[in-house]
């Protein structure tokens, strides 16, 4: 038998069950990607004798004889396809995992198909990007700009990936050839609270191919967490690798190691394991009851745990002045509850780590994360190796959204490497992340709220309960940010906040974009909603009077303030820009029909630009003899988007354009230390480190420059390539040369810190359309507002901007993890767990506010993250005032709110 | 997803009257499109139906017949006689597809009939055309199924282990009714949470609503005319308990009830105008 792809032939045989995908994959094709591997998602979209079809749902053997056409085939004798060259144009793509599933798709479409694309792309998801731009580069709109020596800043560059993205050819984290390849493989717990009694491997070793059998009894009993911070003792210490007590369903209990995937899978089937079932409870609320099971018994073991007789991790009391008084002096009062589900990341890359030891025998943990150093820390701590003896590094990371801020398997891999000294690869399914991988703390919001006849806010009281989940990974942070800003916008005398963290026996939450704010925010900002209604007030004129301002003091549980100050200020702009928008309208009518009831609704939130924990960044950036810049940082890039913006950074700050910055990330052999991609602080850590590390060469070049040409200090500027020196050009080249003569590079190395930091500002505003008898939802405009600082690159910003709309639509209009009565996953597929295609991603009008901060790198602000925080109260204000009746349920799906308008409505 | 427990695909030849030797572990093949899409452990040996070439579509006097393997990128491109009415009901029910049409290039007619779901739309558009499937039974012989009555409930139906559905007819009269099509998903062309059907015969006013997705079953309401909407709502009170309505994440089953009994007057509405 004999298989053609991209006009080469095989006589490779598959395995009689092998799926297309994996076979192109063996082959070395690796564009051929994994997001679903169920036909849902489309990232392996191939063609077949020219047809496409989804690699993952076809048999391999049916391609026998026939041609397979794969994204690396596309281009044509080194020509690009006219549609990849689209997608750069367009920059259509954030993380670039699903691009050449979408690609090969889109290249398919005839005129007709182009102007049906929310059918025709049904089949192709993409997770970062909102599809507007998507939408831009099949239609052939062209956002790039031209990169011009000195004018990166505020310029539509394009990602420094974009060639390798649309070719297929950029690598991510299993796009490896590894020879002697163990694959690893994870026995999930079927109970949500049980004792292991037994567990017998004997059957699983017994197995052809199996290796190694790993259990509770076989791994360091080291406690730790799997959240990952700079400052471990944020989280508690509540999680072994391996545990003979699971707390949820989907908990690892056993590892099975082997020559195949195959093999380790039959491993697993084969592991016969007696449990002891333990009492499970599952609401938050009856955890906190005495007398429920207690989840973690660990008295004395771990000081984190608040109340561990009655399931509370951490709970947190505070406030300022007195909100009885402030109740008193109300004249209105407001007060309900605001319920948060918990939804998943759905980055397309699963979680997945390749580990091998280098000939000094240095582990090496090639993984797929968001933070490469504190991985190796954590896998340091667990296996008791030095650091230096742990290399962890990432390639492009296909999506993260937080879910990555976690060691979920790069430390089983690592097991597994140094016991059988064999490089081991170990690959989430899709199905692994639902059960598996963290989610959103699902948290109940009561928010009592009191103002005066004028709108004057007299007083705010909050208490949160959130749902950890079994263990407390990310349950602190997430509940204190949720204390946070949410509150702290509001200028108020009174307030007072209780917030809970508490274990149950669902599966573990985490870090997810928003970080505990977005639940709090929903809550705050719909309850704000709902007493400007009840005092007959505007509710953006509501806001516009409360909302905090330059000077006001920011206090949530304190009177004591944060490290946080107004670097800048752009509410009142974003406030003005969103209502402006909403009051012209966009011209787009509700679908035809007498039961459509429309109505528009907005919401405010404000983000820390910087976690307060620690966070620091280090940018190596050089001057090299190919006559490029080099710079060498930490942090990682999964769409985020800090590639091209730190790029920007060294060239606006040079004086060059960003085709002369090359890059080196996300390694901790090759880079200085950085905390981690997350909480924005690619743009306030690592860019301001970038931009020191710009700043400081810049004063070395022209202090060498003006030494070498006997210059004055103040005559020689930085000119692209050269250094103009009294009006000569010295090329950089010269000066390199010359510099190294005398012994010096043109090297620096600096750092930055999270603190200070500043405040952003995002506002966001639907007009939505609601049939009265279906409930269905149509959303007619989205208009969004960010107070981002100086914006480095629009074309970026808005793509961050429209793809976190997109995200939080999702989570408020679609999403929902369901578990049934004994705690497992209802719905751990795409199909069943419905993120935005096409046709469900509103096309957004995305406006910035004028401001330029004063601690972010060059002005700027993160946005990476705080444009979801708005956007489930802004549609339920929306669905309110078109419906006439307050949903505090999220989400807002057809049959969990149609009875209410129907009934409301009825005729 | 590769199905690492298949050891053997038995890659079939002739027209399918022979013997398979079916034993444990075995499983049809046709697109794969579901099989392939989740775990199946169960399973040992794949047989491959694509080996008996069956003729996708055949347009007779006596109506459409459809082969189980043809694929719904084929049935989609189907160029129906002008006189088949009913036929647009093809694209709709192809379109009610929460698969793409990439997966359309692969899937088949017979893999979404035989999977059964609730939700299949080669379901809805069988049963309200008024098709009978011939089904080849695995001690040998063959059996005529009406289509309302192939799908017993969410992922159940008639065959047994080893039975094959061979063949789909849709009789010329089902396709030259007039026809009335409804459907809401949760999610923007997502998977169906209610599909109903009306068709109304041209000759003699027969009205017929066929409900799907919205209940665990496909059920088809006859009428010797388009009825008023007081008899419609006590036909499907009487039909259709309220333990028949399905309920998964695509819907609740107060929901399903709740648009199947909106959409089908609806349906009566538009069609008792046609008549």
């Amino acid at each position: 038998m004999s298989y053609h792809v991209n006009g080469k032939t095989f006589s490779n045989e598959p395995a009689p069950g092998q799926c297309l995908r994996t076979f192109l994959r063996e082959l070395g094709w690796f564009g051929v990607k994994k997001g679903c591997d169920a036909g849902d998602c489309g990232a392996c979209t191939v063609w077949l004798d020219g047809v496409p079809v989804n690699s993952c749902i076809v048999p391999a053997f049916r391609a026998e004889g026939r041609r397979v056409t794969t994204i690396e085939g596309l281009a044509k004798d080194g020509e690009l396809h006219p549609m990849q060259r689209a997608f750069i144009e367009a920059q259509g793509f954030q993380c670039g995992f699903c691009t050449a599933g979408m690609i090969m798709t889109a290249s398919t479409l005839n005129e007709e198909a182009r102007q049906d694309l929310p059918r025709f792309l049904k089949g192709s998801l993409c997770r970062c990007t909102g599809y507007r731009a998507i939408e831009d580069a099949i239609q052939g709109k062209k956002s790039i700009e031209d990169d011009r020596p000195g004018a990166a800043c505020g310029a539509n560059l394009p990602s420094p990936a974009s060639e390798g993205i649309v070719t297929g050819k950029v690598r991510y984290t299993l796009d490896t050839g590894i020879e002697d390849l163990l694959h690893l493989k994870v026995l999930r717990s079927p109970h949500a609270h049980a004792r292991i009694v037994a567990i017998r491997k004997e059957a699983a070793l017994a197995t052809p191919g199996v290796h190694e059998v790993f259990t509770w009894e076989d791994v360091p009993r080291r406690l730790y967490t799997t959240a990952i911070h700079d400052d471990h003792l944020v989280d508690p210490d509540d999680t072994y690798m391996l545990d003979d007590v699971v707390r949820f369903v989907g908990q690892r209990v056993a590892a099975v190691v082997a020559e195949s995937e195959a093999a380790a899978e039959e491993g697993c089937r084969r592991i016969e394991v007696d449990y002891e079932m333990l009492p499970a409870v599952f609401d938050p609320e009856e955890a906190m009851q005495a007398g429920a099971t207690v989840i973690h018994d660990k008295k004395g073991e771990d000081p984190f745990i608040r109340h561990y007789g009655r399931n509370v991790l951490i709970d947190v009391h505070g406030g300022v002045g007195d909100v009885d008084a402030g109740f008193a002096e109300a004249d209105a009062v407001h007060e309900a509850e605001y319920a948060s589900h918990r939804v998943q990341h759905v980055h397309l890359e699963t979680h997945q780590t390749i580990t091998w030891l280098d000939e000094q025998q240095r582990l090496n943990v090639r993984t797929s994360s968001q933070s490469p150093f504190i991985a190796q820390a954590k896998l340091s701590h667990l296996f008791s190796l030095s650091p230096i003896d742990i290399r962890v590094f990432c390639e492009r990371v296909g999506g993260g959204f937080g879910g990555k801020q976690e060691v979920l398997t790069e430390d089983l891999c690592a097991l597994a490497t140094l016991k059988t000294g064999r490089p081991v690869q170990f690959e989430f399914t899709r199905k692994e992340e639902f059960v598996g991988g963290p989610g959103r703390h699902p948290m109940r919001v009561k928010v009592k709220a009191g103002a005066r006849r004028d709108g004057t806010l007299t007083a705010l009281e909050v208490r949160i309960v959130s749902n950890t989940g079994a263990y407390g990974n990310h349950a602190g942070e997430t509940l204190y940010h949720g204390c946070g800003e949410s509150i702290s916008v509001y200028r108020c005398p009174n307030k007072k906040v209780d917030g809970y963290a508490v274990y149950t026996n669902l599966p573990p939450a985490g870090a997810i974009r928003g970080y505990g704010l977005t639940q709090p925010i929903y809550a705050v900002e719909s309850a704000m909603d709902e007493l400007a209604g009840a005092l007959d007030l505007d509710p953006t004129d509501f806001r516009r009077l409360n909302a905090v301002r330059p000077g006001d003091p920011m206090l949530s549980m304190s009177e004591e303030p944060e490290d946080t100050e107004y670097g800048s200020y752009g509410l009142d702009q974003c406030l003005d820009l969103v209502e402006k928008a909403l009051a012209r309208g966009n011209g787009v009518a509700p679908p035809e029909g007498e039961d459509w009831l429309v109505g528009s609704g907005s919401a405010l939130a404000m983000h820390d630009t910087a976690p307060p924990t620690e966070h620091r960044s280090t940018a190596r950036l050089s001057f090299g003899a190919d006559g490029n810049y080099h710079l060498a940082i930490g942090t990682c890039e999964f769409g985020n988007g800090t590639t091209t913006m730190h790029g920007q950074v060294v060239a606006s700050v040079l004086g060059t354009t960003a085709s002369r910055v090359r890059l080196v990330q996300s390694d901790t052999d090759r880079t200085g230390y950085d905390t981690g991609a997350f909480a924005s602080t690619g743009t306030s850590v690592a860019a301001n480190a970038v931009r020191f590390a710009a700043e400081a060469l810049r004063e070395r070049i022209l202090d060498f420059a003006s030494r070498h040409s006997g210059a004055s200090r103040d005559a020689c500027r930085l000119d692209d390539d050269a250094v103009s020196c009294n009006g000569s050009r010295i090329s950089l080249s010269e000066l390199l040369a010359a510099a190294r003569e005398e012994g010096q590079q043109l090297e620096v190395v600096r750092k930055a810190h999270g603190a200070p930091r500043s405040v952003a500002f995002n506002v966001q505003g639907f007009r939505v359309a609601v049939h009265r008898v279906t409930g269905e939802i149509s959303i007619l405009q989205s208009a969004h507002a960010a107070d981002a600082g100086t914006v480095i690159n629009p074309m970026q910003l808005r793509g961050q901007i429209e793809g976190s709309v997109a995200q939080a639509v999702g989570w408020a209009l679609y999403e929902r993890m369901v578990f049934d009565d004994e705690g497992r996953v209802v719905n751990p597929t795409l199909r069943n767990y419905r993120i935005p295609a096409f046709a469900d991603a509103p096309r957004t009008e995305v406006f910035f506010a004028e401001s330029r901060d004063a601690v972010g790198p060059l002005g700027a602000k993160g946005m990476g993250e705080c444009p979801v925080n708005p956007v489930a109260p802004a549609l339920a204000n929306a669905l309110a005032d078109a419906t006439g009746v307050r949903f505090r349920e999220l989400p807002f799906t057809p049959d969990r709110i149609y009875r209410r308008i129907f009934e409301h409505h009825a005729v | 997803m590769n199905l690492n427990t298949i050891t053997e695909v038995r890659r079939v030849t002739g027209r399918g009257n022979e013997d398979f030797d079916w034993r444990d572990g075995d499983g049809w093949l046709a697109g794969g499109t579901w099989l392939f899409s989740e775990p199946q452990p169960h399973l040992r040996r794949l047989v491959d139906l694509h080996g008996f070439r069956w003729e996708p579509l055949v347009v007779g006097e006596q109506g459409l017949q459809i082969s189980p393997t043809c694929t719904i990128a084929q049935l989609y491109a189907l160029e129906a006689p002008p006189e088949w009415t009913a036929a647009r009901l093809i694209q709709q029910c192809c379109h009610a597809f929460l698969a793409s049409f990439k997966v359309w290039n692969t899937a088949t007619v017979g893999g979404n009939i035989c999977m059964s779901l609730p939700a299949g739309p080669m379901i809805s558009l069988t049963v309200a055309l008024e098709g009978v499937y011939t089904l080849r039974l695995r001690e040998g012989g063959e059996r005529r199924v009406a289509a309302d009555e192939f799908v017993t409930g969410d992922h159940r139906n008639v065959l047994q282990p080893g039975d094959l559905l061979r063949s789909i007819e849709l009789p010329t009269a089902a396709l030259r009714r007039r026809t009335c099509f409804r459907r809401i998903s949760l999610t923007h062309l997502g998977r169906s949470t209610a599909l109903l059907i009306g068709t109304l015969s041209p000759q003699d006013g027969a009205f017929m609503l066929t409900v799907s997705a919205s209940t665990v079953r496909p059920v088809r309401l006859v009428f010797d005319q388009v009825p008023d909407a007081r008899s419609l709502r006590g036909r499907l009170r009487e039909t259709i308990d309220d333990s028949m309505y399905h309920d998964d994440v695509h819907g609740a089953p107060d929901y399903r009830k709740h648009v199947t009994y909106h959409f089908a007057e609806e349906i009566r509405g538009e069609l008792s105008r046609a008549a």
